[in-house]
């Protein structure tokens, strides 16, 4: 059984991670991020099965794709307090000659990350790549991804989801990150997508609904049950609910800080309201 | 003065296939992924003999681009095959950002580039591809002239490590480079000494330079032909080499002056070695509808244009 409480201190001190990256550079995304920390924390310390050390091709291991590049900060947050790379790494987030770069790449050659993301609607192709590949080496493992649901407007997003229903891609979890932020507003005043769900359901997904995504034991469970949809013939799509901004209170709820770092004040409030648990870096 | 046979009209795209149906055989890494056009790109016989490694994506080229970038992480080694315009305009962001800052081993075969692909018309020419791709980080860029060369560069760019835009075309062609010859990339071919004029030549252009120089040595020019199949990274010492002996060069592609072979090659020289230089490509235009023969000749990409451009470039030396 997982130690729920461990993981909460771990995503408490995550947020305190992307606060003080984007803050100290006055630029990134910390709302997506904040919003997306439990999964994160779930993902890579109880979901996935990954191997001691990182390599490129990730046979025999569970792999995970980052569509929307732009949430970085947790991601190398909870790659970096999962040993990928070192905790002290996370000061050169965005500064010249960093392997954190705003938005995550292979190019620096950082441990965790296995395609660049961040001009959108890319990923869900790649993971499928990813899984054909596990299938080719009769590599049991899964193929994990999380895109934005803006993101979903990106036209190649529709051809991935209908060539990996098509195509019986049924080692792919492709997570949804649900918050219904974007950039200029709520994604129903800037393109109403319907329902998302049936869209997923009409093109052949099995698709499963974490209503609570910034609960960590909400999480654990919708992605056991996901996990257990594997196998079937069908992709399997999880909804995953979450709020933008998450655990910083003037952050919850606005499209805002989707792009905005907090001031030295602001920073302030933020970090009172997530007390350090591991250590800030 | 050497002189090259033609063994019979070819399609290089089919060189391709003999390629990839090979690499079939001898790579178990390697797999193929195409976007509805298997036949235009003689992918059938590699579909036949290993169906569990040929991916029909459909008509989805973007999605086709991120899934061959997925596959190589695994260590299989991609061939997207489509058109040329089809694999580069269409998914140049894909390519960008997927392939080519990722650093991955992905392998884009792209045939019917150019004006030679005919009656379909300027919606499906490409004469900007090999401009899009060279401009990438990473890349490297392979125009082949013949059936014989395509194969040979096919089975050799399944052995170089990193992403290859490797592009060919539609119709039947001369086809005079040595049957399973060697393909260096990088490497160029001289193809005829010479002492007047350098020809650089690229893909369908490289027959025509060959043609122009049987005509200018009856005139009493010597032409120095050099087929520069790899467009990226472009082999300088040869073009140098060359122009310190000749002291003028025409180099010909069937793609636009902007952004082609030609640019390329005027980069070295004005760093290296100032030299007078035509440019036989197209003129910052579109093509269209017409047989290959009619638009070579209409768009100034045949032997007797690269006549003209020589006597054009020896009078400027």
């Amino acid at each position: 059984m997982p130690n729920i409480q461990q993981l909460e201190d771990l995503t408490t001190q995550v947020r305190r991670d992307i606060l003080r990256m984007v803050h100290k550079v006055n630029s990134g995304h910390p709302g997506g991020s904040l919003g997306c920390a439990e999964f994160f924390v779930s993902l890579f310390n109880e979901i996935m099965e990954t191997k001691e050390s990182f390599d490129m091709d990730g046979i025999g291991e569970d792999l995970f794709f980052l569509s929307n590049g732009h949430i970085s900060p947790v991601y190398y947050s909870v790659l970096a307090r999962a040993n990928y790379f070192p905790v002290d790494e996370l000061n050169t987030f965005r500064l010249v000659n960093s392997r954190l770069q705003g938005h995550p790449t292979t190019h620096e050659g950082l441990p965790g990350v296995r395609i660049a993301s961040g001009s959108l609607g890319q990923g869900m192709s790649v993971a499928i790549g990813a899984a054909e590949a596990k299938k080719l080496n009769k590599d049991n493992h899964l193929i994990y991804s999380l895109h934005g649901d803006g993101e979903l407007q990106e036209g190649q997003n529709w051809e991935a989801i209908m060539y990996a229903a098509g195509k019986k891609i049924d080692n792919l979890i492709s997570t949804i990150d649900l918050n219904g932020q974007q950039i200029d507003g709520a994604t129903d005043d800037v393109l109403p997508m319907g329902n998302i769900k049936e869209k997923f359901e009409a093109f052949g997904w099995t698709v499963l609904e974490i209503e609570e995504g910034n609960n960590l034991e909400a999480i654990l469970y919708g992605m056991a049950k996901a996990k257990a949809e594997t196998g079937k013939g069908k992709p399997v799509c999880v909804l995953l609910k979450t709020i933008m901004g998450n655990g910083v209170d003037f952050m919850m709820h606005t499209h805002a800080w989707h792009g905005k770092a907090p001031n030295d004040e602001q920073l302030e409030i933020g970090l009172a309201q997530n007390a350090e648990t591991l250590g800030d870096y | 003065m050497k002189t090259y046979t033609n063994t019979g009209n070819k399609d290089t795209r089919s060189g391709f296939g003999a390629g990839l149906t090979e690499l079939g055989k001898t790579n178990e890494n390697v797999v193929a992924l195409c976007a509805d056009l298997t036949g235009s790109l003689k992918m059938d016989e590699f579909k036949a003999n290993h169906p569990e490694r040929f991916f029909q994506i459909g008509i989805a080229e973007a999605n086709m681009i991120g899934i061959a970038a997925g596959m190589t992480i695994g260590g299989k080694i991609p061939f997207t095959g489509t058109f040329a315009n089809f694999s580069t305009g269409r998914v140049y962001d894909q390519i960008r950002q997927s392939v080519a800052y990722s650093d991955k081993n992905v392998k884009i075969c792209a045939s019917h580039a150019g004006v030679t692909l005919g009656e379909d018309g300027a919606t499906h020419q490409i004469l900007e591809d090999i401009g899009l791709m060279k401009m990438l980080p990473g890349m490297t860029v392979i125009n082949t002239c013949d059936y014989n060369q395509t194969k040979a560069a096919t089975l050799a760019i399944a052995k170089h490590h990193g992403p290859v835009y490797l592009r060919f075309g539609r119709p039947k062609v001369a086809n005079f480079t040595p049957e399973d010859g060697d393909f260096e990339i990088g490497k160029a071919v001289k193809l005829i000494d010479g002492n007047d004029v350098t020809i650089v030549a690229t893909g369908h252009l490289v027959w025509e330079a060959l043609e122009a120089s049987k005509v200018l040595h009856e005139q009493g020019i010597s032409a120095e032909v050099i087929n520069i199949h790899t467009i990226k990274p472009l082999d300088e010492t040869a073009i140098l080499q060359s122009v310190s002996k000749t002291g003028c060069i025409v180099t010909a592609e069937e793609h636009n002056y902007l952004g082609g072979l030609g640019e390329s090659v005027s980069r070295v020289l004005a760093l290296h070695n100032p030299t007078p230089q035509e440019f036989i490509a197209t003129n910052d235009t579109f093509g269209e509808s017409g047989t290959p023969a009619q638009l070579m000749e209409k768009y100034g990409l045949n032997s007797s244009a690269i006549q003209q451009a020589v006597k054009n470039v020896l009078k400027r030396k």
